[in-house]
Formats: C-alpha cells, sequence, structure tokens
C-alpha cells in the first residue's frame, strides 16, 4: 500500500498509525500461539523462559516434556487422544451424512418452511454451549447414554452439523442444476446422478463442513464435561484438569501438537475453499 | 387463468393445473424426506431436552409428592397460628412412611431451599420419632426443636405445595416470595446472580467493544491489500481460529501469570516494580484480554467479507469530489461496512454470552459468568431445576439476540472461513 507521491504528511503520519496499529493487532493474535512452542522444549518445570533459554544455552531445551507426554507413567494422554480420535471421525461421519442430505433438502426451491427449518437446524451452533450441555445431558441420562463413548458422538452430531449444513448449502446456493437435470435426461436415476455429478461437484464444500465438525468434536470440552466419566476421558478435558490443576510442560507439549494439527487443518480448508471457488467459477 | 379458458390437459387426460400440484407436491415431500433425518434427530436429542429444561425448572412435584396427606390435611389451614393436630398426624404419616423409604435426606433437602434450617430439624425429627407414641404428635413434634413450634417453618412447608413452581427463575433474579405471598429482592449483600447478569452483560458488551475496534482496521487492510499479501495475513486471524480453544486459553495463561512474559515486559520496560507484579489473571481483565483475542477472528471475519465487496473506487469517487480521506471515510465507506459490524457484533456479542470455559480458567471468582454459575449448579449442587431455570433465562437473552441478526442478516448469510 504504497501512498502517492502527493500525499499530504499527516496524512502520511495517519497512515503509518495506522499500519502500526494493525500490526499490533496482528501480532495480539498470533504471538500468544508461538509463546507455546519455546516453553514446551523447556529442560526445566517452570512456564516461563529460563535464563539458559534467554541465552539459548542447547542444555536449557530438550523433548523432555514430549517423552512424557507419550511414555509417561499414569499417563492420560494415549487413551485420551485415541478417545478423542475415534469420538471425532464417526461425529465427523455422522455430521457430515446428515448435513448433506439435509442441505440438499434444504437447497431445493420446493423445500416448505425453510426458514423455521433452518433456525431449527442451525440452533446447536447459537444456543450457548452451556445450555446445549445442559439439555444434551438430560436427554443422554434419560437415553441410558451417559459415560459412553456412543452419547459422546451423539452429542457431537448435534454441535457438528450446523457447520455442515451451513458449508454444503453454501456451495450448493452457486450449484448449476441443470447439470443434474441433463443426467436424468440421460436416463441416470436419481442416487446415481448424486453420486456421479452432485456429490463431486459440492464435495469441497462437504469436506470443508467435516473439518469443521472434526475440530468441534475434536476441541469440545464443555458437553463432554457433563457426559464423560473417566473411561470416556478426550484430550480437551484432560487439558482442562490440567489447566485448572496445575499447568505443566507436558501440556504445552500437547498443545504443541495440537496447533501443529490445526495448522494442517487450516491448510487443508484453504486450499479446499479455493478448489471450491474455482470450481463454482467464483474467480476474485 | 379465466375461467373460460378451456383446460389444458396432459397427455393422460389429466388437466395440467392438476398434474403440475400433483408434481409440486411430490418435490416438496422429496425435499422434505430429505431434511427429515437430521430435523427428527435433532428434535428428539436437542429440542425436547431443551423442552425437558423448561419442564424441570418450573416442575416441583417432589415434595408435593413426598407429603401428600400433610397437604391434604392444610388445605383447611388458615396460615395464621400454627397448624392443628391434624396436620401434624399427617405429615407424621408421611415422615414415617419416607424414612422407611430412607427419603427424608431428599425432603430436608429440599425444603431447605425453601427456608434455611430444616436441615437439622428433620435429622432431629428422625431419631426423636422412632420412640413416638401413638396420638398427640403436635405436642411430641414441637417438643424436637423449638423451630418446629415456628409457624414460619409450617408456612415454608405449606408453600411447596402446589406442584408446579417459577420460584427458580425468582431465584436467579435474586427475588423470592415472602411469607406475605409478594415477590421481593434478598437483602443487598446476597444478590451473587444480578451482580452476574450484570457482570455477564458488562464483559460481553466490552469485549464486542474491543474486538470492533481491533478488528476494524485489520480487516480493511485485508481488503485493501493485493492479494498476495493479504493471503498471508489472513492466516494470522484463521489460525487462531482452527485452533483448540483450550491451547489459546492455556497461553494467555502462561503469559499473564505473576511471572509471566507479559509482566516480565512491563518489570522490563520499568513500568511495575519486581517485586510490585499486578495480577493480571484470576480476574476480569484475564476475561477481558483472553475472550478478546479469542473472539476477534469471529469479528474480522464478517467485517472482511463485507470490505471486501466495497469498490475502491467509491472512497476514490468521494476524494475527488472534494471531501477529505476522512470525510470519504466516514460518508462513503463506513456506512457500507454497517451490515458486516452487525453481523460481526452480534455473533461476538452471542459467543461472549455464553462463554464458560475460558473465564472458568482465567478469570477467577471476580471474572466468571453466568454459565460458571450453571456450570455450579450442575456439578456441585445438583440443584439442576435452578440450572435450568438460569439456562433458559439466558437462552432467552440470546434468542432475541439471534432473532434480531435474524433480521439484520439472516442465518442463512452467516460465513465461515
Amino acid at each position: 500500500m504504497a501512498l502517492p507521491k502527493y500525499t499530504e504528511p499527516h496524512y502520511r503520519i495517519w497512515h503509518y498509525i495506522y499500519l502500526t496499529i494493525c500490526a499490533a493487532v496482528f501480532f495480539f493474535l498470533i504471538a500468544p500461539l508461538f509463546v507455546i512452542f519455546p516453553l514446551s522444549f523447556n529442560a526445566e518445570e517452570f512456564l516461563s523462559f529460563s535464563d539458559g533459554m534467554k541465552r539459548l544455552d542447547p542444555d536449557a531445551f530438550s523433548l523432555r516434556w514430549y517423552k512424557d507426554m507419550i511414555y509417561g507413567t499414569k499417563n492420560p494422554w494415549g487413551l485420551a487422544a485415541k478417545n478423542s480420535f475415534i469420538i471425532a471421525i464417526f461425529a465427523t461421519i455422522g455430521s457430515v451424512i446428515l448435513g448433506t442430505v439435509a442441505a440438499l433438502g434444504l437447497s431445493s426451491r420446493h423445500m416448505p418452511y425453510k426458514g423455521l427449518i433452518m433456525a431449527v437446524l442451525i440452533s446447536p451452533m447459537i444456543v450457548p454451549l452451556i445450555i446445549s450441555g445442559v439439555a444434551i445431558f438430560f436427554f443422554m441420562a434419560k437415553a441410558g447414554l451417559a459415560a459412553t463413548h456412543t452419547g459422546i458422538v451423539l452429542a457431537h452430531i448435534i454441535l457438528g452439523t450446523p457447520f455442515v449444513v451451513i458449508t454444503v448449502t453454501a456451495t450448493l446456493s452457486g450449484f448449476d442444476h441443470s447439470v443434474t437435470r441433463a443426467a436424468a435426461s440421460l436416463g441416470s436415476d436419481p442416487v446415481n446422478t448424486f453420486m456421479k455429478i452432485t456429490l463431486p461437484l459440492i464435495l469441497p464444500g462437504v469436506i470443508s463442513g467435516g473439518l469443521f465438525a472434526f475440530v468441534t468434536s475434536f476441541d469440545e470440552v464443555v458437553v463432554v464435561l457433563f457426559l464423560a466419566g473417566l473411561e470416556n476421558t478426550t484430550i480437551p478435558i484432560q487439558m482442562w484438569t490440567g489447566l485448572r490443576e496445575q499447568l505443566s510442560p507436558t501440556i504445552l507439549a500437547v498443545a504443541t501438537c495440537l496447533i501443529i494439527l490445526s495448522t494442517l487443518i487450516l491448510v487443508t480448508a484453504e486450499l479446499l475453499r479455493r478448489r471450491s471457488e474455482r470450481l463454482r467459477g467464483i474467480n476474485r | 387463468m379465466s375461467s373460460e379458458t378451456k383446460q389444458i390437459l396432459t397427455t393422460d387426460g389429466i388437466p395440467l393445473e392438476v398434474s403440475l400440484k400433483k408434481a409440486e407436491k411430490k418435490n416438496k415431500i422429496k425435499a422434505f424426506l430429505l431434511v427429515a433425518p437430521l430435523l427428527f434427530f435433532l428434535i428428539i436429542t436437542y429440542v425436547f431436552p431443551i423442552g425437558d429444561m423448561l419442564f424441570r425448572s418450573v416442575d416441583d412435584k417432589m415434595v408435593t409428592q413426598m407429603l401428600p396427606k400433610t397437604f391434604k390435611a392444610m388445605e383447611n389451614w388458615d396460615g395464621q397460628d400454627l397448624p392443628d393436630e391434624e396436620v401434624f398426624a399427617a405429615f407424621h404419616e408421611d415422615f414415617i412412611k419416607l424414612v422407611e423409604d430412607k427419603r427424608e435426606g431428599k425432603l430436608s433437602t429440599q425444603l431447605n431451599y425453601t427456608k434455611n434450617g430444616f436441615k437439622s430439624i428433620i435429622k432431629k425429627l428422625r431419631r426423636a420419632s422412632k420412640k413416638f407414641e401413638e396420638g398427640n404428635y403436635k405436642e411430641q413434634i414441637m417438643a424436637v426443636h423449638k423451630r418446629w413450634a415456628d409457624v414460619e417453618y409450617w408456612r415454608a412447608i405449606q408453600r411447596r405445595a402446589p406442584e408446579f413452581t417459577g420460584q427458580k427463575y425468582l431465584k436467579g433474579m435474586d427475588m423470592y416470595v415472602n411469607e406475605e405471598g409478594k415477590i421481593v429482592s434478598v437483602e443487598e449483600d446476597r444478590r451473587i446472580h444480578r451482580v452476574l447478569w450484570l457482570r455477564t452483560l458488562e464483559i460481553a458488551f466490552f469485549v464486542t467493544v474491543f474486538c470492533f475496534l481491533m478488528a476494524y482496521p485489520i480487516a480493511h487492510l485485508l481488503a485493501t491489500l493485493p492479494m498476495k499479501y493479504s493471503n498471508l495475513l489472513m492466516i494470522c486471524v484463521l489460525l487462531p481460529f482452527w485452533t483448540s480453544l483450550l491451547v489459546r486459553t492455556a497461553s494467555w495463561m502462561i503469559l499473564l501469570q505473576q511471572q509471566g512474559i507479559v509482566n516480565d515486559f512491563f518489570v522490563g520496560i520499568g513500568l511495575v516494580a519486581d517485586d510490585n507484579r499486578p495480577e493480571m489473571m484470576y480476574n476480569k481483565t484475564g476475561s477481558y484480554v483472553a475472550m478478546t483475542q479469542i473472539l476477534l477472528p469471529f469479528m474480522v471475519l464478517p467485517l472482511y467479507s463485507v470490505m471486501k465487496t466495497i469498490s475502491p473506487s467509491l472512497m476514490r469517487a468521494g476524494k475527488s469530489l472534494g471531501g477529505t480521506p476522512f470525510v470519504a471515510f466516514w460518508k462513503v465507506y463506513f456506512p457500507l461496512t454497517i451490515p458486516g459490524i452487525g453481523a460481526g457484533c452480534l455473533l461476538v456479542f452471542i459467543l461472549a454470552i455464553g462463554y464458560y470455559i475460558t473465564p472458568a480458567l482465567v478469570g477467577g471468582a471476580s471474572g466468571t459468568l453466568i454459565s460458571n454459575q450453571i456450570a455450579f449448579h450442575m456439578k456441585s449442587t445438583l440443584d439442576w431445576s435452578f440450572a435450568s431455570a438460569m439456562g433458559l433465562m439466558l437462552l432467552s437473552g440470546v434468542l432475541v439476540i439471534y432473532w434480531l441478526y435474524n433480521k439484520i442478516v439472516g442465518i442463512d448469510n452467516i460465513k465461515l472461513g
């Protein structure tokens, strides 16, 4: 954003102030994430930079907390990671199937009461999590599903579907329905048309909705706190307990892994978004 | 179509209008069948349970069912003086049955909600009742403890007779029905819930304001920079957005602790003395800082998507017509961004008002919100009906905002990422 030569001095100053403010805000947004990286390699048990770390002394850094995370005795992280992945994968599959099918119906111009139904389908995203947590807990307790994986998966499907519905409806809004009509006129049945024509075209939207659902489930702690028993502990639950009781550097090692995971998901989501825009012919 | 026009028939001989309507109906059913699985799933697992919360929050059958004979006998009691022997005898009968079923503890918990002091006298009554003789229960019960001879406690029991009650909602607003049946506020120093509601609104409001003030410039920069730079900077917004909430809260706990990096920095530049490091966590400051950073992306993204659509030539036109850059910005650019501001502010406010995890971890006692109170009653006091009532009060507030959001922005326009 180079300024034109004729810019008056006080606007020039204002412009630099503006850029400084922006830089400060970006710093505020991103810097906290980067504090975790170096501290997770701390050789000592403190959560601040030791003198050795400030001097970049190699002895001050170690993989101690990563080893503790993986091999530590009585370590909950292994079980938590296993549970988290199992729950998130099943919740994602459930959310994607239910959400995509619903989005197909919602995008049809024949759909009656569209606004009302959309409001119901999106509501788990808008209602504060604590309220969802209480309501879902009441249901699961009655259905005998509290403290089971099934219960948590169902809960996460509830929370994840709104994201799939939103992303897939957005993808379908630019969808050219004449291609499905063309397929039908060439003798394809609806299921075949969906699998061969519609799905490949809306796939980026479906996958990015699935990523949202995955992250929602993988990161969800409020509802799980109500539902989980000791056997169903997840990574967020362990982090929550750890952060409440004592902040150990092992948590930072886990946090670092989670940041790497979220970076991967971010990159995938961005690539998909661009591909989707290209497929739908939106050029920016 | 006028009635004289000859009806158009399809090849099957059915009027076209009828045939079209049939097809239309078929399409409607098809579309609905696609939505139905998710809709019914959500109605059963989510909408009904919220209705169940509503039921629980006003349900007061427990005591009604525990003391059926007492309440029957109390129907003839005027509530002025101590009740008659008839009521005492009925109460004794109900109570003996409860002791047999080992449910008198539940009764004492329930009655204690209505009036403090029931716990101990019910325990005493249980012990004494084993040696009770037949007849004249009034004397015997009153002899157990002087509170049993206090008409206030009998009125408290009578207040639990109805099957439904709104008292949990009143309690959520620090009000109660007093002995005369009027709705009054509790004493000033015990109004904990009002403080929490106000604090929740205050924190949600200021977090929204801070987010707006910080998001506006960077959204503008992202929207006006050339693509290759803005894509890079967009990562700074999206990476926190995709990162676990707990990870971000953990990093603020590290930064804000007393021996933390922010305090080190303040000491380093001589802003504060080393032995007088300010407490920045476990209070409101902690909640403000962490929540602002965590919710900032939700403000940037809607603002950005609106700003992206504003053509830069509008600003140039404003300037060429004689406006200074400030005037051009204020009169041309800013009004065009208002839909984005509305969307971002409402989204952040809705999210902030129901925040739980971050305030619980960095908020301490003075930075917790209404959600924390709900969780406390769900997990610690187990007063689920009160938790439900508070939850629904919060929910009704959120629904009002949601309705506004739908009016202003439309739910269909929620954008993600």
